[in-house]
């Protein structure tokens, strides 16, 4: 055994073991109580995608499916997580449901340094999960918790919008 | 339909083309790979003490308890980094009796901004660094703050460097000596003093910075979140005394940058010292309320201006004093002098006038430095220019339009020289101006807004004329002394199989550096697109250059890339002739294929050409050595820099009884010159649009009486959000740059430029039936309100 004794621990550096399924698999992790569920999918699972802006909920970048719900993974601990269901963007990116949203980004340049994008799409995937024909007012809505300082918004709304009207021509399927 | 053919119906025809960005692909599947995701074997992390204080002497550092927390590697201040790492200043030689005091990695026994770092703890988490950094104790002795430019510029007054005669980092004055004289005789003469306030980058992703100094090589290896990497080489090879070969910066991808992204930061030069103490990779990510403290930033200018004019609306002269605070030292290596400079500088730029007298004050405070930013100096300039040209317009009863095309220098007039002593090489103001007028549908958007009027709803019409400085040669920062590169280089291979790997200094935050380059690469050498890999950021690998600020990576990086492109066709040429026993003027390369220059019959791939140089060189002609890899660097000569112009427009709608301020349409008329990529310049152009919006009517960094940032999150600081933008309309003027073959200019800044001055104008004839006047930005509804003398 090291040297130092166990008095020298204090409450931040016990850990609690939480059980997720992420990107549809079971993963256990060993958490501090104070880590937010970003930190953990960002430095225990390396998935890197999901990003950390504000840390505060105001910026949209750490946007991920939990339950099938978009929230912001910096405000949420990593322990509130434990037996839920999180699809960050490399499990939505594998499974397909952001092809579409994906391929008209990719078209319309709807992103420049690529910092805000997995949120945007997250949010955007909810947004035309919700309401299969938004108008562009509600998608500028939508998107009012996500903030991209490059784009100036208007190809990413123009992006959602072209998806949301190939979907309802193609008979609403998604 | 069978339009005409054009030149991009030619196969290869990429330069004009709006493809999409080949990186784009990755940051959309969230595999982009930015510094702050960098995970290295053995990595630290490193969290900064920052002080509570704008002004106050350092008594004493107690670190004791921090150094024994488990987890904690070490704990530096300001004298353990100023043992390895050597001062730096911010003054550049030709600003002449500039001066900044010497600045450290962390400081020795004074704080003079509140969030300067003081103490830097290295532990396994930056959790337990942080906890380590509650257990430091700092005494602190307040000294007196300057916090606003009047007290700074009092005599007397408390002063930011103690020892200093004043608080004044530089002056400077343009004065052609005959402007009293045209004041005299103005038949007319506008006045206003004009305020515009501090707001910064807040780039999405904070800054990032990975230092990883390995002691058995000897070898300083720093994976750093910035534009510029071969100025970040220079710098941490002097500073620390590392040989410069032995510095590798790369930066991969970049969460936006805008030019904050390029200064030196006392936390990253701070990074580097302590991987070099610790010989592990340290990583710092600053977060987003450090970002607000510490990233730098920009505009915080109050400008008195006035102008004249002849009895007809000819503007006769131009008379201004911008004073401008810039924090408590001017940022290194570029320094803080260089926007007011361009202010004085760009005021008038698009009108012809000979009178122009400018005087420019740069004085220290006790906060955070400003430096360049997107459109550095631009926005402040365009303001004053075209706020005193609706004011004069107003006075003579003109329509906004009209006293522009009166005064604008003519399309046909160029070469022109500013009073300020810019060279235009060709500008298209006339062009853009009509071209704008069809775009907004003046004429009926003036018949709505009087309509409206009636029925007590106030929309305003705004139009600013503006002129850019992009291209800069080594006029800019070169004379100064800095080692900042105003050239940039390529290394282009021809690959085994045919394809081309492309290694180029210019380099890449989003805006499209990657697609371009490959776009120009393609075209010039005859292949597909998708056969030219572009690679940028490293300097381990990629030559060094100037890389990307200043609108410099189509204009420079392209040519650049177009030189080198078409060297390499000649020798692949050189080679297929001797292959095919012709004369390399009678071949070419289409879709990878030599063929026959005149008839365009297929002769052989050129991956067949590269399989007999490589693997059978034994059947060339005796003699032959192929040179399918070839460097070229390009240096910008003739105009120092390559000036664009352009106009923008919009229309809003101002709430008289609350001020807030409603965008309904934007409109810009642009010319960078020759178009590589229409869809990239669109969106560099709306991206730097609602920046401009932003500062115009959001952004503003508040300070308390004591110096404190009081709004220092995403919560407080209010950045433009999709649903108070407007969709854009955009048109463009092509007036390509002789003084280079590909005719490209920068885009980058052009939205930034004007758009505040664009919403200043616009807001003011909203409010012109009320005889209230605006003259700050942000254009707050508090200061609507209060121009209303509601509030």
């Amino acid at each position: 055994m090291s040297g130092f004794e166990d008095s020298l621990l204090d409450e931040v550096d016990e850990t609690v073991r939480i059980r997720l399924v992420v990107n549809g698999r079971k993963v256990v992790c060993e958490v501090a109580p104070r880590h937010t569920l970003v930190d953990c999918l960002r430095d225990t699972l390396e998935l890197t995608g999901t990003h950390a802006g504000c840390e505060m909920g105001a910026c949209g970048a750490c946007l991920v499916q939990l339950d099938g719900r978009a929230v912001h993974s910096c405000l949420v601990f990593a322990v509130q997580a434990d037996g839920a269901t999180v699809n960050t963007i490399e499990g939505l990116t594998e499974s397909g449901v952001l092809a579409e949203l994906q391929a008209e980004f990719h078209r319309r340049n709807a992103l420049q340094c690529g910092f805000c994008t997995p949120g945007m799409l997250v949010n955007a995937h909810e947004l035309l999960s919700r309401v299969a024909q938004p108008s562009r007012e509600e998608i500028r809505d939508a998107l009012s918790g996500n903030y991209c300082r490059c784009t100036g918004y208007e190809a990413i709304i123009d992006a959602i919008d072209t998806v949301a009207k190939a979907r309802s021509e193609n008979g609403g399927a998604t | 339909m069978s339009a005409p053919l054009t030149s991009l119906d030619r196969p290869n025809s990429y330069i004009g083309r709006s493809v999409p960005r080949p990186n784009a692909k990755r940051l959309l599947a969230g595999r982009g790979r930015y510094v702050s995701d960098l995970r290295l074997p053995r990595m630290l992390h490193a969290a900064f003490l920052r002080s509570p204080h704008a002004h106050a002497r350092i008594v004493a550092i107690n670190t004791d308890e921090a150094r024994t927390l488990e987890g904690v590697h070490l704990v530096a201040t300001g004298g353990d980094l100023a043992k390895i790492c050597t001062p730096w200043i911010g003054t550049l030689d030709h600003f002449k009796g500039m001066t900044s005091a010497p600045q450290l990695p962390l400081p020795l026994d004074r704080v003079v901004w509140a969030g300067q770092a003081v103490v830097a703890v290295v532990a396994e988490s930056r959790a337990i660094a942080e906890d380590a950094l509650e257990l430091i104790e700092v005494d602190y002795e307040d000294l007196p703050v300057v916090v606003d430019i009047d007290s700074a510029r009092e005599a007397g007054g408390p002063l930011v460097n103690p020892g200093s005669a004043n608080n004044t980092c530089f002056r400077s004055q343009l004065d052609n000596g005959t402007v009293d004289d045209a004041f005299a005789n103005a038949a007319h003469v506008v006045e206003e003093e004009f305020s515009f306030g501090r707001h910064t980058a807040v780039t999405l992703e904070p800054r990032a910075i990975v230092a990883d100094y390995d002691p058995a090589a000897g070898m300083l290896t720093v994976h750093h979140a910035t534009q510029t990497p071969y100025q970040f080489q220079d710098l941490y090879s002097r500073h620390y005394g590392i040989a410069e070969a032995r510095v590798r910066v790369i930066a991969t991808d970049i969460g936006g940058s805008f030019g904050m992204k390029l200064h030196v930061y006392h936390e990253d030069m701070a990074v580097v010292g302590l991987s070099i103490l610790l010989g592990r990779p340290v990583k710092y990510v600053a977060d987003r309320i450090e970002s607000f403290v510490s990233d730098i930033h920009a505009r915080d200018h109050r400008v008195r201006a006035r102008m004249a004019l002849d009895s007809r609306g000819e503007i006769l002269a131009m008379d201004v004093l911008d004073l401008t605070s810039i924090g408590a030292f001017s940022t290194y290596p570029r320094t803080s002098v260089v926007e007011g400079n361009q202010v004085i500088r760009l005021i008038g730029a698009p009108y012809r006038f000979k009178n122009y007298r400018a005087t420019l004050e740069v004085i220290f405070q006790n906060k955070v430095q400003t430096s360049q930013y997107r459109a550095v100096g631009h926005p402040i300039a365009c303001a004053v220019t075209e706020r005193l040209v609706d004011l004069a317009a107003a006075k003579l009863g003109l329509d906004p339009f009209a006293i522009r095309a009166q005064n604008v220098i003519a399309d046909d007039a160029y070469p022109q020289t500013s009073p300020t002593g810019y060279r235009f090489e060709a500008l298209s103001h006339q062009a853009c101006l009509k071209r704008l007028h069809e775009l907004m549908n003046y004429g009926a958007l003036r018949v709505e807004q009087a309509d409206l009027r009636k029925r007590s709803v106030y929309r305003g019409i705004g139009i600013a004329t503006f002129v850019e400085i992009t291209n800069p040669s080594p006029a800019f920062y070169g004379v100064g002394g800095a080692r900042i590169s105003s050239q940039d280089g390529a290394i282009l291979s021809l690959t085994p199989s045919g394809e081309v790997r492309c290694l180029i200094s210019v380099t890449e935050q989003g805006q499209g550096t990657e697609a371009i380059i490959s776009q120009i690469v393609a075209d010039q050498l005859g292949l597909a697109q998708e056969h030219v890999k572009v690679i940028t950021g490293d300097t381990e690998v990629t030559p060094h250059g100037g890389a990307t600020w200043a609108c410099r990576g189509a204009g420079i990086g392209g040519e650049t890339a177009l030189q080198a492109a078409r060297a390499l066709k000649r020798n692949i040429l050189e080679i297929a002739a001797l292959i095919l026993q012709e004369q390399p003027s009678a071949l070419d390369i289409i879709d990878g294929e030599v063929v026959d220059a005149g008839t365009r019959n297929q002769r052989l791939p050129i991956a067949e050409i590269a399989r007999i140089a490589y693997f059978r060189s034994d059947t060339l002609p005796p003699g032959t050595q192929a040179q399918l890899t070839v460097s070229h660097h390009f240096a910008p000569q003739g105009y120092p820099f390559a000036f664009t112009n352009g106009i923008q427009g919009c229309s809003l709608e101002v709430d008289v009884e609350t001020g807030f301020v409603k965008l309904l349409k934007h409109f810009i008329v642009e010319d960078c010159g020759r178009v590589i990529n229409p869809m990239l310049v669109d969106e560099q152009l709306r991206g730097g649009i609602v920046q401009g919006l932003g500062a115009a009517l959001f952004e503003e960094c508040r300070y308390s009486e004591t110096g404190q940032l009081m709004n220092g999150s995403l919560a407080d600081y209010l950045v433009p959000m999709p649903m108070e933008m407007p969709d854009i309309v955009i048109a463009h003027v092509e007036t390509p740059t002789a003084d280079t073959e590909l005719g490209a200019k920068g885009v980058g800044e052009a939205g930034t430029a004007a758009a505040s001055a664009c919403v200043l104008n616009a807001v003011n004839d909203a409010l012109a039936p009320f005889g209230a006047t605006i003259n700050a930005v942000p254009i707050t509804p508090a200061r609507v309100l209060k121009a209303l003398k509601r509030f």
